[in-house]
């Protein structure tokens, strides 16, 4: 279980990336946060967003239209 | 400027100042930001209503062959004919707000509000400024006014500098 769920479902680029960042600023390092989001473009994404800034992504699935993804805060 | 040691930085000339080509600006500083670059963007020209408090922003179907509605489940342009009659372009702005809203694609001033909570630096031209008479009270908040030396120093400083 994440330490906070954000919920991006009906949001367009770039606004899921804008939100988790707000959200994953307000952790911890170490903590986690999942992202609900139904815009097929944010799995590469977020994969971008994790690569640049050293976050890790640690989970990123799908369960019907809804992209699920854990990102751990950077320690 | 929220300058952060090491930080790669990105910076972009905003030349155009319709709806639709407010996004790129916007959509790409923010998310810039938002994954640890220091941001500049220098408004001049067209680009500088951006900056104004009261945003107006239109747009036109005029000369733009590329701009096709979703419709009746294909796609349909405008015949340029059609923009000189009065309320079509006020028409096709209002048709693609209410499309933007409905699709979760975020306002203008939506973005510019997050481009400055994130501490994107913004410098409006003053050449432009002196040409259109606009004065610093009529932008937002926080703003620089600057010229081109301003702007080729952040250019030099930056991995990544668009011209839109």
């Amino acid at each position: 279980m994440a330490d906070q769920t954000l919920d991006a479902k009906g949001l367009n680029c770039p606004l899921p990336i804008l939100r988790a960042k707000k959200a994953l600023s307000t952790l911890p390092p170490g903590g986690t946060l999942e992202v609900l989001a139904t815009d097929p473009g944010a799995v590469k994404d977020f994969e971008a967003f994790a690569r640049t800034t050293g976050h890790e992504l640690l989970e990123s699935t799908t369960e019907g239209n809804v992209f699920r993804f854990v990102l751990k805060h950077k320690a | 400027m929220s300058e952060s040691a090491g930080a790669k930085r990105m910076s972009i000339i905003v030349t155009k100042g319709t709806l639709d080509w407010a996004y790129p600006p916007f959509i790409l500083s923010t998310t810039a930001a938002a994954m640890g670059l220091d941001v500049t963007l220098f408004f001049t020209f067209y680009g500088l209503p951006l900056l104004l408090k009261d945003l107006d922003l239109k747009m036109s179907p005029l000369g733009n062959p590329a701009m096709k509605m979703p419709m009746m489940g294909g796609h349909m342009g405008m015949p340029n004919i059609m923009s000189m009659i009065p309320g079509v372009d006020a028409g096709a702005t209002a048709m693609m707000k209410n499309m933007m809203k409905k699709k979760g694609v975020a306002s203008i001033p939506e973005l510019r509000s997050l481009a400055v909570e994130s501490g994107v630096r913004m410098i409006a031209c003053q050449m432009t400024m002196d040409l259109f008479e606009y004065r610093k009270e009529d932008m937002i908040e926080g703003i620089e006014i600057g010229g081109a030396a301003t702007y080729i120093e952040v250019a030099t400083q930056s991995q990544i500098n668009l011209f839109i």
